[in-house]
Order: structure tokens, then sequence, then C-alpha cells
């Protein structure tokens, strides 16, 4: 079969100021560090049932550090960033 | 009580110490969006900008090189010499080694461990006027919420949180036309921080003034006049500003008990209802110095000059937020600016949403139902930080 497409999430940290916004409103995808900037959990991988999630904490971002993008993950063959 | 002149047009001659901005500041930066989105001024020395719209107090806020920080205040006449409390009156490259020392203590974990005693607080506030029927939400209530959490931190007595409102309203209010004031307000902390400093010496602590005397950057300690720089920072940022947004928070569901009804009967609705009051009326006013000469907008400014910089207002700028005058407890998408942007993001953002949240939960929790005793009565601080200062209601 042809690759399959995930969702991901990243932080620009050289953007994130540490608002929280996205620790709040998607504390499954995302979790603050010891100085209270966002980093993805997981890698960043957004699993369909938070994909909502996902796009409410980019909403809500007022830096925009957040991007989201759809990436091909081919087969079981662990795929990884393109 | 002040022999200054009305102001006659708001574009040319603003001035947000003025009753009209203080008793209703919205319809005013309606107009000045619409007409003349970066407003002038004089009434300030070397002059002062107000931008009203969100893309304009945006551009600033990320722009270090042309605006500086280290005026933070637009006051009447300058305040000389420049009296540091880092990292908010920082600039590129000094902000950074200023803050961070300060943001473990402020990060969402440290925060989520002062949320059962601020719970506590808030009862025990309660406790004190729940069998009147009626209180001042502001001076009952609001104020001595952050008041005290920020003198647990300090690891000072919380009966000192009156002092504290005195000098915040010296520096922050009285001290927009009066520099004496500012200036008896700032020597009375560092004389109040030395001596905590003295008293302490080098023993190990877990409260703030602790911890910030035991920061080292690059191996070294803070210089004495950065680290009492920064501890007054601690006590003025984290007090009237919070009391503000709570005491507006409260005058809000007050006066719209169909929000307060919705509220107490779905408290998951918490979440959005918390970024939509710090959004409608975000409490805090910062400045900016320009120190280049820039055009922004259309509008040059030259080195001197001070800029405004409304959070408040770019909150309200329909450009940015659909029905932007319209409080809306379940707005999804809320890019608001109450916190500041850049740099300077306010480092106590966590600690002021979980007090909001805290307060206005607790609140509800007790007096579910409370109206306005007479509108009319509602006052206003003045200047930097607004919210109410006086709040009657009552309640069954």
């Amino acid at each position: 079969m042809g690759a399959s497409k995930v969702l991901r999430v990243r932080v620009e940290s050289e953007r994130c100021q540490g608002h929280n916004r996205c620790c709040a409103l998607a504390p499954e995808l995302f979790e603050a560090d010891e100085l209270g900037n966002a980093k993805v959990k997981a890698g960043g991988m957004v699993a369909p049932a938070l994909e909502a999630k996902a796009k409410l904490a980019l909403a809500n971002c007022p830096e925009h550090a957040i991007r989201l993008s759809q990436e091909s993950v081919a087969g079981t063959s662990g795929g990884g960033d393109q | 009580m002040s022999a200054r002149a009305p102001v006659q047009d708001w574009a040319t001659d603003f001035d947000h110490t003025d009753p009209a901005w203080n008793d209703d500041p919205y319809p005013l930066w309606d107009d000045l969006r619409k007409r003349c989105p970066i407003a002038h001024s004089e009434r300030f020395e070397d002059g002062a900008f107000f931008p009203s719209r969100y893309a304009d107090v945006r551009e600033i806020a990320y722009d270090t090189e042309h605006f500086s920080s280290r005026r933070v205040i637009v006051r009447k006449k300058k305040f000389n010499p420049l009296m540091p409390s880092p990292p908010i009156t920082s600039d590129p490259p000094g902000h950074r080694p200023a803050r961070m020392p300060l943001l473990p203590a402020f990060n969402p974990k440290a925060i989520e461990r002062l949320t059962p005693g601020t719970r506590a607080l808030c009862n025990r506030l309660i406790d004190g006027f729940i069998e009147k029927g009626a209180c001042d939400a502001a001076t009952d209530y609001a104020q001595h919420i952050p008041t005290r959490v920020i003198a647990n931190m300090l690891g000072m007595d919380e009966e000192d949180g009156e002092r504290y409102r005195r000098w915040i309203k010296m520096a922050l209010e009285e001290g927009i036309h009066d520099n004496a004031k500012v200036m008896q307000s700032l020597k009375e902390m560092t004389v109040y921080f030395e001596e905590e400093l003295a008293k302490r010496g080098s023993r190990p602590g877990d409260d703030l003034i602790s911890f910030m005397r035991d920061q080292r950057v690059d191996g070294q300690p803070l210089a004495p006049e950065k680290l009492v720089g920064t501890l007054r920072l601690l006590l003025i940022a984290g007090i009237d500003t919070t009391w503000s947004a709570i005491g507006a928070s409260l005058w809000h569901l007050a006066s719209h008990p169909e929000d307060a009804a919705r509220l107490a009967a779905n408290p998951s609705l918490m979440d959005t209802a918390v970024e939509e009051f710090l959004r409608a009326y975000a409490p805090v006013t910062m400045a900016r110095e320009v120190v280049k000469e820039v055009t922004i907008n259309g509008c040059p400014m030259r080195p001197g000059a001070m800029v405004l910089l409304s959070f408040p207002a770019a909150n309200r700028d329909p450009e940015m937020f659909p029905d932007a005058d319209k409080v809306l407890i379940d707005r999804k998408e809320n890019r608001h600016a109450a916190f500041g942007l850049g740099i300077h993001r306010c480092i106590g953002s966590n600690l002021a949403r979980m007090e909001l949240r805290v307060s206005i939960e607790e609140w509800l929790k007790r007096v579910p139902e409370f109206r306005l005793e007479d509108p009319a009565k509602v006052t206003w601080s003045e200047g930097t930080v607004r919210g109410p200062r006086t709040l009657r209601v009552n309640w069954a």
C-alpha cells in the first residue's frame, strides 16, 4: 500500500516565549520545560483523536510558534522526517 | 484634584490619565483605530505615541532594535536616573541572562504547587463576608489574593501587603504626574529588601528572596543593585495586575448574571472564560522608548519619544478578534496579548492565570448569584494598570 499520512506538531523554540497556552489546551501533546517553554511530547506525532486539540493549540498561540504538518509514513519501516 | 486640561482631540492630545479614558476607554480606542491608529500627545516629556491596532502593538513589542524597555511607564516627566528592574527594563543582550534565573520559579509545575493554598486563602476571605450578604469585591476579596500569595512566595508576613499596595500606588498611579512619589516608593522598597537580605545572610531558604540571592549568572551572584531591582519588580508586577484582572472579571460577572449562571452551571467553561476575561479586560499597559528613528504604520518616530504599548487596546482590535467588543466566555480562538508579546512575556503569567481562575471558581461556588450595588459607584485605577478599586456587590 502507499504511504499513510500522519499529523505532526512542532514548536519553533525561537518563537516560543512560554505563554503555555498549548500545554493547557493539549497536555497530551505539549509540556513545559524547566524554563516554562513548550516542547512536544512523543516526537510530535498527533493521534487522530487529538487532531482537534492540536489545531486548537495552534490557534491560541500568541507567538505563532506552533506548526502542524501532514507527513507521510512509509509502511511499517519507521519513516520519520521527510 | 488635578489641573490637567480635559482632552479635546484624542488623536493629537491623548491622555491615559484623563477621567474619560479612565471611565470607559474602549469607545475612544475604537474611534482612534478607525481614524488615527497611532495617536500622539505632547502631554508627556518628549512626546508619546499610542498605537491602538493589534498589528502595530505586536510589531513594536517584537522590535527591540528601535524600541527600548529601559522606560516602561509613560510619565509626565521622564524619571531620571533610570532605576532598572531587570528583566522588565532590560533590552538584549542583557535581557536574557536577567530573565533566565527567574523562570524556574514561575514554571507551570512550581505554580501548581501554590494552587491548594490559594484556594484556601480565597475561602478564608469569603468566610469573612459571606454572612453579610454584601462586600467590596475589590478591597475585601480581589486585592488580598495576589498580595498574600506574593508575600508568601517572598517569605514575608502577609500583613506586609498593605505596604506593598501603597508602594505600587505611588510608583504606578500617583507617580505618573509626580516623580517624587516614584522615588519615595523605590527607596522604601529598596530599604525593605536590603534589610531582608541582610537578615537572611547566607542562610538557606526556600523563599523567592533567598532563591534570587542564590542565583548565579556565569558563576557570579547577581550584583546587589540588580538583585534588589529584580525583587522590586517581583513585588510591583504581581499585585495590582492580578488584583485588577480578578476585580474586572467579578465586575463582568456581577453585571452579566447570564455569564455567571453559565459558568456556575458549567465549570468546564472556565478555561475559555479566563482567557476571555484576560483579553477583554487586560489590565496592563506597558511602554517603550524610541531609541532609533523608525516608521511604524506610516508614522515616523524619533528617538526619545515614548510609546504607550497598550495590550488592552490590541486585544480589542476587531481585525484580530471577531466581535472584539463582545465578551464571549466560550471564545475558542483567543491569541490575546494580555501578558505581552515577544521576549518580555509576563514571567508571572502562570501564577496570574492560576490566581484568576481559582479566585473566580471559589467565588462562584459560594456566591453564584450576585449583582453590583450601584454601577455608577464602581471606580477604576488610573494609568498603567486598569482594574476596579471600589466594587460593591451584594447577594441573597
